[in-house]
């Protein structure tokens, strides 16, 4: 288990601040949410984190190593992201054996074949799916195979881009059961954007509310319950999704 | 019911090349009232919706009756059809963002919607167009006119497109998951502008949503769909007594603010809920 921290993460599209000095800091073994309105930059933070997106200032760093110091092949093995959209996500040409193969060819591990079992079983998918193509699978199975392509390279911490908002509540279920129990049983530090607090409360010891590129304030998930949030925007967004919930 | 708005008997919608119908004999009378049809992707509420407004037109729709106030859907041409779309039934898209043109102003398109059913002067639509914006609660409405939609935000556009939709005074309005693409803050206000609109004018709303739970307050009956039948109907106040296995664990499945943190229950489907009759 390594901690993540983030210390004055800032970047600029031109003119246009689209974070600014964003900090915070995830435990070992936490999962950290982030959520806040679109295009609040939730999705960018990770991008930066990732490297995904490399022209940004400050500082983000894995058990103190500085995510920018480290060569591609070293950040890959360090951390991993799973995306919003299954459907987008995976190649539609490449068969399940190829998506999950080629991360361990790149990072040359040993053993692909049991490896990319163990994957499959740990999302609890079938062996004969690795010769499966991903318009033969459905949201929730791509999703699992999304997530089973992360961990395969034994990461630290995993980057979760609203993993489930493409689902249905019913396979969202599945999914959000999956992810607590890897963290359970492999100790995953995991960020998690989302925009459903209901999803942050379940799932999140932690979470950051972000209004316009800025991290408003850091609660601890029992705030969402009782409305503890003293900013003013993060005492709205709360008060309307509890507002949401509690009609709807 | 006396006078309903829409009866549909045993209405079937198969897309050309498809192995089976992706909706298979739904039956429901619709007066003017809010109906929620509920269900996972895939289930064929889009459909069904898109089938009322005969928008599928490569499918294969059969039904024994489609009856919308006194036009005949299956056998009305499009000639008639283009005078009934629109004007007195409409639909509200899910994403402002796609379903309006990127490059007209915003109230040219509400006023556009007025000018094709209506013989008026351009004045007199813009006049009607600015009406309808401050109804839907936009704040200077004669400015938000002349604004594109790449100027707008997602929960205002989700408001000009119910002013256009609305502007006809239609009888019926199927709004195809109208709040899903908004931010939680946004959404109840735009629900709410809908809802108070929808009562006010009494039309006859169909409310099609994946979110059992926001339909339980904006509808006043809901139909429940599973792989392309309704399986269940109910009064949407008495939601909490479903008695179908699939109703009953797409509301467990769903977490909520304070419910704990165990393991969400995972709904474990039946293929006889594929064939067995509605309940």
């Amino acid at each position: 288990m390594k901690p993540l921290s983030i210390r004055d993460l800032s970047v600029s599209f031109g003119a246009l601040r689209v974070l600014h000095d964003i900090s915070f800091d995830v435990r070992a073994g936490e999962c950290f949410g982030l959520v806040g309105e679109s295009g609040s930059g939730k999705s960018t933070v990770l991008s930066c984190a990732a490297m995904l997106w490399s022209q940004w200032t400050g500082r983000v760093e894995i058990d103190g190593v500085s995510v920018q110091d480290m060569s591609p092949a070293e950040r890959c093995r360090t951390l991993q992201m799973v995306f919003q959209d299954p459907y987008g996500s995976l190649h539609p040409r490449h068969a399940i054996r190829t998506v999950l193969s080629e991360p361990l060819k790149i990072q040359g591990f040993d053993n692909r074949d049991a490896r990319m079992e163990q994957a499959l079983g740990d999302v609890g998918l079938p062996v004969d799916f690795l010769d499966r193509y991903p318009h033969q699978l459905s949201g929730g199975q791509r999703q699992r195979v999304a997530i089973a392509r992360a961990l395969i390279v034994e990461p630290d911490v995993l980057l979760l881009d609203e993993p489930t908002s493409a689902l249905d509540v019913s396979v969202q279920a599945e999914i959000l059961n999956l992810l607590a129990k890897l963290r359970d049983e492999k100790g995953f530090t995991y960020i998690m954007v989302s925009h459903d607090l209901a999803v942050v409360d379940h799932m999140c010891d932690r979470f950051a509310v972000m209004q316009t590129g800025r991290v408003v304030e850091v609660l601890d998930h029992d705030a969402i319950s009782s409305n503890g949030a003293t900013e003013p925007y993060a005492r709205e967004l709360i008060a309307a999704s509890l507002e949401y919930e509690r009609i709807a | 019911m006396s006078d309903p708005v829409l009866d549909i008997r045993n209405l079937s919608v198969r897309y050309a090349g498809a192995p089976g119908p992706a909706v298979r004999d739904v039956s429901f009378t619709l007066g003017r009232e809010r109906l929620g049809i509920v269900g996972e992707s895939g289930s064929g509420k889009s459909t069904l919706g898109r089938a009322l407004m005969r928008l599928l037109p490569s499918a294969e729709i059969t039904a024994e009756r489609m009856q919308f106030e006194d036009v005949d859907l299956l056998n009305a041409t499009e000639r008639q059809m283009l005078k009934v779309r629109g004007r007195r039934m409409s639909m509200i898209l899910q994403d402002p963002k796609f379903s309006l043109n990127p490059i007209r102003k915003c109230g040219d398109q509400i006023a556009e919607a007025y000018r094709t059913h209506f013989r008026c002067r351009p004045a007199e639509a813009r006049q009607k167009a600015v009406d309808m914006l401050e109804a839907v609660q936009i704040r200077e409405a004669s400015r938000v006119y002349d604004l594109y939609p790449h100027e707008v935000s997602g929960g205002m556009g989700q408001r000009i497109m119910i002013a256009m939709m609305l502007l006809t005074d239609p009888d019926l309005v199927i709004a195809d998951e109208p709040t899903s693409a908004l931010d939680v803050t946004v959404r109840l206000e735009v629900l709410r502008i809908l809802d108070g609109l929808v009562r006010e004018k009494g039309i006859g709303l169909v409310m099609i949503s994946h979110d059992l739970s926001l339909v339980r307050n904006f509808c006043d009956r809901v139909l429940i769909m599973y792989a392309g039948r309704v399986v269940e109907t109910l009064n949407a106040r008495e939601l909490d007594q479903a008695r179908h296995p699939y109703t009953r664990g797409l509301l467990a499945a769903q977490p909520r603010i304070a419910g704990g943190r165990g393991i969400l229950p995972v709904l474990k489907r039946d293929p006889a809920w594929e064939e067995e009759p509605a309940r």
